[in-house]
């Protein structure tokens, strides 16, 4: 049984609304996204101030409870799941916007804020915030940053680390710290970088100040179809390579065409092979040019159908089918499993064969929707967790996919962390050195293991265990550790 | 034994010694941060470009790369390396430009070098090889640490490999002057930056504000009529010199402050000479006030100050950190670098 001394304590420095225990208030905290790993924790705080942030933070760590950070719950790695000895700390409630800066275009927001609530509010300046999560309507900044989450616009605009100019962030033991700085840089060590990306693991954010882009006058959408997924492959690599970033570059193949057009009405060319959205956006004249540039490139990469939007409506309907591409799948398979590798973009065509012959031997569809501009792949597994072993069978496949991304040198994650979900691939990428260097810049923040334990990166050990299973080219991963 | 089997083997040999090591690439950086001292530990024969496709829009290149010879294969594939990376002399590598972060004038638009930095492979303080982060632009496995080492320079690991993002060079550069003061080229340069115009510098000097517009020609002479002004010609070499500090406000014994403050910031009311630069986010002053005068000045807006030439080397040239972050900064070198052997000083006394 858990130790639970630690919630009469909580009870007794925070307001009673703050302070949840009963079995069916947890439950709503449960799980993130990922919702095939549940767990409910010791307790559920829900503080409203940064005094009580730092109380909560103080008394857990007097006590050695653990202490796991949620923003909205959309994260997709299970980085928010709850521990069963742990404390689960909403940050819900910090949900406002402190200042907008239209001169320097900075908005300091706190973390519980929305993604969108940040654009929509910046709007009236002609202002946004670049990085656009497709579930930017609900996941928290706090969250985007925790993660490092990108978007459909990263390609040209970068990820949530290359948007974010400083952050407060409470250490364990209570302690605010400014990161960063209202400048574009700060003396000292780049902690902004470390701490974006870092999972809930160095330090509980508090509050963010973003960068705000100038909106674009205009944005157009090419909407090509290609009878391959290798000429769509090779279209995205002959765009990047005649000298344009396009704002997003994203690739469906059939079977997600085929799903989305099931759920709604695109007008996406159905017998398309692949299909891409390449946007633009600028002055008019930019854009303008950029797309004659790109149907010229696409036309020489064997596109069999070219569309232009001609409104901002087409735009929207054109985008409506990617952005429906997840609750497309799940209209189609009672589960879907979203993986996040990303590889160089030359390697394109043969990873996405071999995720095709790996569907086939697991048989298990797969779709793929994903920002080809970048390389980052979402490939789908859909499958049926009611199924006895459907489940164990999509995750070792899964596993599968991430190594293979690793092998043609990319990564096990793009964008949507390692959180529990991958960390045993994490032992591939990574050998023990780097593993232990890990650990040790965790230590510098958090000397007794308890932001977010267990996650984001693996022990040793458990490597060593996980490696016993997955032995490559008869090569032992962490060899000098011994095996149970 | 490669080159960097050699490198490995110096720092464990340190390490056990327990002696401090100078890294060096092309040495032309050696004026910047503190003093230090140490045994040479050279990075020049870790040179080669290891991977370039250009259609990837990465570039991997040993840290001891000359910086010249990297622009000019780039160059040739029309890319280059968007951060603008000061040379400050012949000899400047890639790895001595990353472990110095600083970035030309072209940063406020499109990014500093630490954005650019997609991976590196390095060796720590206790001689292990290190590969972290990658050579794709999406990654978030494990801490993004290669971005923490930028800009550390060279006191928590020795750069061998980088990984960097490139971008396409604009298809036309056209830079306009106008006449105003700081205060108007503050205001204009801002409010310009606020709408979807293709900046690529914004620099005032001598009542003089220059604006470079950068992307296809029809972007950019929609720009330059929006904002007005006399085209420069030899623009190149403009913005060339004052990336590499050959202005003649940059000439003389004076001392050479680094002020970056929030963008908008009006003029400091600081004694000395100033030049404006990344659209007011970066201010070069040339004065003899003393330091504590000069921080708590930009500190007041929201700034910091680095002490970039001249003056004196061994007292303190960034901008002091609070207590507890400075000591948090203890902690993560101790991670890196336990034997405090790497640049000793070079940043703060303390590490
Ligand atoms: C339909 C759908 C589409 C998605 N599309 C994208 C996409 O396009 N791009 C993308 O990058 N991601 C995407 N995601 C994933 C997810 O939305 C992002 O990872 C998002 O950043 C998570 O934010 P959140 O507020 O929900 O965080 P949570 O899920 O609540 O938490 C995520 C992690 O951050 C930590 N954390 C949260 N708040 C804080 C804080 N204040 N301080 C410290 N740590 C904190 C948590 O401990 C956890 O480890 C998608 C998810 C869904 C469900």
């Amino acid at each position: 049984m858990p130790d639970k001394s630690i919630i009469p304590q909580l009870r007794k420095q925070l307001p009673a609304h703050c302070v949840l225990t009963h079995p069916e208030e947890l439950r709503p905290y449960e799980c993130d996204a990922l919702s095939a790993y549940r767990q409910l924790p010791l307790a559920v705080v829900i503080p409203e101030t940064t005094e009580q942030i730092r109380t909560i933070l103080q008394l857990c760590s007097h006590n050695r409870v653990p202490v796991v950070a949620r923003g909205s719950g959309t994260g997709l790695s299970g980085g928010a799941l709850p521990l069963a000895d742990g404390v689960l700390l909403s940050l819900a409630k910090f949900n406002r916007i402190m200042a907008i800066d239209p001169h320097n275009r900075t908005a300091r927001v706190q973390p519980g804020v929305t993604n969108l609530a940040i654009s929509k509010a910046a709007a009236q300046y002609g202002l946004y915030y670049a990085p656009d999560p497709s579930s930017q309507i609900a996941c928290s900044i706090g969250g985007n940053v925790a993660e490092n989450a990108g978007g459909v616009h990263c390609l040209k605009y970068g990820l949530t680390t290359h948007n974010i100019q400083a952050l407060e962030v409470f250490t364990i033991d209570g302690e605010q710290l400014t990161i960063g700085s209202q400048a574009l840089d700060a003396p000292g060590y780049d902690l902004l970088a470390l701490m974006t990306g870092s999972e809930g693991l160095l330090g509980i954010i508090t509050e963010v100040t973003v960068k705000l882009l100038p909106s674009p006058d205009v944005a157009q959408v090419v909407l090509a179809a290609f009878d391959s997924v290798d000429a769509a492959g090779a279209a995205v690599t002959a765009t990047i390579a005649s000298g344009i970033i396009p704002a997003g570059l994203e690739l469906l193949d059939k079977p997600a065409i085929r799903a989305v057009e099931k759920f709604i009405n695109t007008g996406y060319p159905k017998d398309a092979a692949a299909i891409l959205l390449c946007e633009l956006d600028g002055t008019q004249a930019d854009v303008s040019a950029q797309i004659e540039r790109v149907k010229q490139v696409f036309t020489a990469a064997g596109a069999t159908a070219q569309q232009v939007s001609r409104d901002e409506q087409e735009r929207q309907r054109f985008w409506a089918g990617r952005k429906a591409a997840f609750p497309a799948m799940g209209r189609l398979s009672p589960d879907y499993y979203c993986m996040d590798g990303t590889i160089p973009r030359k390697h394109l065509a043969h990873v996405l064969n071999r995720i095709g012959i790996l569907s086939a031997e697991y048989d298990l569809p797969i779709c793929n929707v994903f920002h080809a501009g970048d390389g980052n792949l979402h490939p789908l597994i859909l499958y049926d967790a009611n199924q006895p072993g459907e489940l164990e069978r999509t995750e070792e496949l899964g596993g599968k996919i991430l190594e293979l991304c690793v092998a043609v040198g990319g990564t096990i994650t793009g964008e949507h962390g390692v959180g529990m979900e991958k960390i045993n691939q994490m032992c591939v990428q990574f050998n023990s050195a780097e593993l232990q260097q890990f650990h040790a810049i965790k230590q510098a923040f958090d000397p007794h293991n308890l932001l977010n334990p267990g996650k984001a990166i693996p022990t040793l050990h458990r490597c060593a265990e996980f490696g016993a299973m997955h032995v490559h080219h008869g090569e032992l991963p962490h060899p000098e550790l011994e095996r149970f | 034994m490669t080159a960097e089997q050699d490198i490995q083997e110096q720092v464990q040999t340190a390490a056990a010694g327990q002696t401090p090591l100078a890294i060096q690439g092309g040495n032309s950086k050696a004026f910047y941060g503190r003093t230090t001292a140490g045994k040479p530990l050279s990075l020049a024969d870790h040179h080669g470009i290891i991977d370039y496709t250009p259609s990837e829009l990465v570039i991997s290149a040993r840290a001891g790369t000359s910086l010249t010879e990297l622009e000019s294969v780039l160059a040739q594939e029309d890319q280059m390396l968007s951060f603008e990376p000061p040379h400050f002399g012949e000899s400047a590598t890639l790895g001595g430009s990353v472990a110095c972060g600083l970035s030309g004038p072209r940063r406020p638009y499109t990014g500093a070098v630490r954005d650019f930095v997609l991976g590196v492979n390095c060796i720590n303080g206790k001689g292990e090889y290190l590969r972290l982060g990658g050579q794709v632009m999406k990654n978030v496995a494990g801490y993004d640490l290669s971005r923490t080492l930028t800009g550390s320079l060279g006191t928590l690991a020795v750069l061998l490999d980088i990984h960097l993002r490139v971008l396409p060079l604009p298809a036309l550069d056209l830079t306009l002057v106008q006449n105003c003061s700081a205060a108007t080229a503050v205001e204009n340069c801002n409010r310009w930056a606020g709408r979807p115009l293709p900046l690529s510098a914004a620099c005032h000097l001598e009542d003089r504000l220059y604006i470079r517009l950068s992307g296809m020609a029809e972007g950019v002479q929609a720009a330059a009529t929006a904002i007005g002004g006399e085209p420069l010609d030899h623009a190149g070499h403009f913005w060339e010199q004052l990336r590499e500090q050959q202005l003649p406000f940059f000439a003389g014994d004076t001392p050479l402050w680094r002020l970056s403050v929030p963008a908008a910031t009006q003029p400091l009311a600081l004694d000395g000479e100033v030049l404006l630069d990344w659209g007011g986010a970066q201010r070069w002053l040339r004065s003899k006030l003393p330091a504590a005068a000069i921080r708590s000045a930009v500190a007041a807006v929201g700034g910091h100050a680095t002490l970039f030439r001249g003056g004196d080397r061994s007292s303190t040239v960034f901008q002091p950190l609070q207590p507890a972050l400075l000591a948090l900064h203890q902690r993560l070198k101790n991670t890196l670098d336990p034997a405090g052997i790497f640049n000793p000083g070079r940043m703060y006394p303390e590490l």
